[in-house]
């Protein structure tokens, strides 16, 4: 018999997390229910979706944003603020699966099966996100690039639950880009997502973080090209460099989707398409 | 575990295990096989369901979340005496041919023109974008999904 927790608030689901270490916790289930039917039944699920302590979207201090790690993609459409200050966010949302997966997908899901394909990864990276993860001895912060720490894997114990994704405001007139690079623009698994964030000061490169996904084990930022960037006049030069840097810094892999080649070029054209348009 | 739910206007009470795909639950138990299943992925539609208004793969949702939601299938989208608006676009315009991929564009197509009435034929091939027709007749769907938004009648509940 396989039980199925419903746990009313997020005390009594960190109780849950702690007393049962082998369930599984589900939010919006899209990961984890694909093919559920050729496996065995789970010793039990802990239920998040829709746990309202886990789905609020609260401003922060300085025009930043706290997202509940419960929240879906649709949640995060319809909201004016993810819209007005992190398009990068809401462009990658809007090219997760399609409306029934938005409909139930989660950011938290997503964090935590941490697939190097995940779509709303990317632009956490470029947002320079916080992870906010709790258990019963209390809530604990970490920046989203140390979360990060395999295929598939991030810092995360036992006992431990996603909470939410704090998202510091990008600098005023900052520049953000989303390009996801697949067979088709809904569902398809995507080949190399890109999501980067500029700003400009007098003309150069004063800050950027761009983030790749498809292209590593995990969602890496690509460092070297940000390097070769920062600090510079954006342009042909500029996009000439950062795309050399990419190649010395990236190793995609050859899959059934993709092959490394054609990853490193296409990564390489999305940062020169990105350098070009600031 | 005992799940509560209204299914196409009705209270249910279910006793079944939570981890149960929705779908088979749907379908099993309740004999509701108006809702099919195509790849059982989340990635064809085939099984889409509403629940609360909202469309969703019923593969990919374990039963024991509908406890107090409100879904539609299929088979409660017709009126009594009539089909739903956007069920009698879809035979007008030849919108089925095998029919596995209807139930769920006839939901889908439902929640698209109800959420953004007067959406782009583009928006609308958005929106319906989780929904594959191997069949590939998208065209007379689209159609179909147009004509049901520009329709002066009252859908059905």
């Amino acid at each position: 018999m396989s039980e199925f927790l419903a746990p009313k608030n997020l005390s009594e689901a960190l109780a849950a997390r702690a007393a049962h270490p082998d369930y599984i916790a589900v939010a919006g289930g899209t990961d984890y229910m694909v093919a559920s039917k050729d496996r065995l039944a789970p010793p039990g699920i802990i239920n998040l979706f829709g746990l309202s302590d886990l789905t609020e979207l609260r401003n922060l201090d300085g025009g930043g944003l706290r997202i509940g790690a419960c929240c879906t993609y649709a949640t995060l459409l319809g909201d004016a603020r993810v819209s007005g200050t992190f398009p990068v966010l809401r462009d990658a949302c809007r090219e997760v699966g399609a409306s029934q997966i938005q409909a139930r997908g989660t950011m938290g899901g997503n964090i935590a099966t941490s697939s190097p394909v995940g779509d709303s990864l990317p632009p956490l990276l470029a947002l320079d996100a916080t992870i906010c993860v709790a258990s019963t001895a209390g809530e604990r912060r970490i920046a989203y690039e140390d979360f990060l720490v395999g295929y598939r894997k991030v810092d995360l114990k036992a006992d431990e639950l996603i909470v939410a994704i704090e998202l510091p405001a990008p600098a005023n007139g900052a520049t953000q880009c989303w390009r996801k690079v697949g067979t088709r623009r809904a569902q398809s698994i995507s080949k190399v997502m890109m999501a980067a964030v500029a700003n400009l000061e007098d003309g150069s490169i004063a800050d950027i973080r761009i983030a790749l996904g498809a292209v590593a084990d995990r969602t890496i930022r690509a460092k070297a090209a940000e390097d070769a960037l920062r600090g510079t006049v954006p342009g042909e030069e500029a996009a000439k460099r950062a795309a050399k840097a990419l190649a010395d810094e990236i190793t995609p892999i050859d899959d059934l989707r993709s092959n490394a080649e054609y990853r490193l070029g296409v990564a390489q054209n999305l940062v020169r398409r990105f350098v070009l348009s600031l | 575990m005992n799940i509560e739910v209204t299914i196409n206007g009705e209270s249910h009470s279910i006793e079944t295990e939570g981890h149960r795909r929705l779908l088979d639950v749907l379908r099993e138990e309740l004999g509701l096989v108006g809702t099919k299943e195509g790849c059982g992925e989340g990635e064809c539609g085939a099984c889409t369901v509403l629940i609360n208004g909202e469309p969703v793969n019923s593969c990919l949702v374990p039963v024991g979340q509908i406890e107090g939601t409100a879904l539609t299938t299929i088979e409660g989208m017709a009126g009594s005496d009539s089909l739903h608006v956007i069920q009698e676009t879809l035979v007008r315009y030849g919108g089925a041919q095998c029919g596995i991929c209807t139930p769920g564009v006839a939901l889908c197509a439902k929640w698209a023109v109800e959420k953004e009435p007067g959406a782009s034929k583009e928006r609308l091939r958005e929106l319906l974008a989780g929904n594959i027709c191997r069949c590939t007749g998208y065209q007379a769907i689209v159609d179909a999904v147009v004509a049901a938004q520009d329709s002066s009648e009252p859908g059905h509940e």
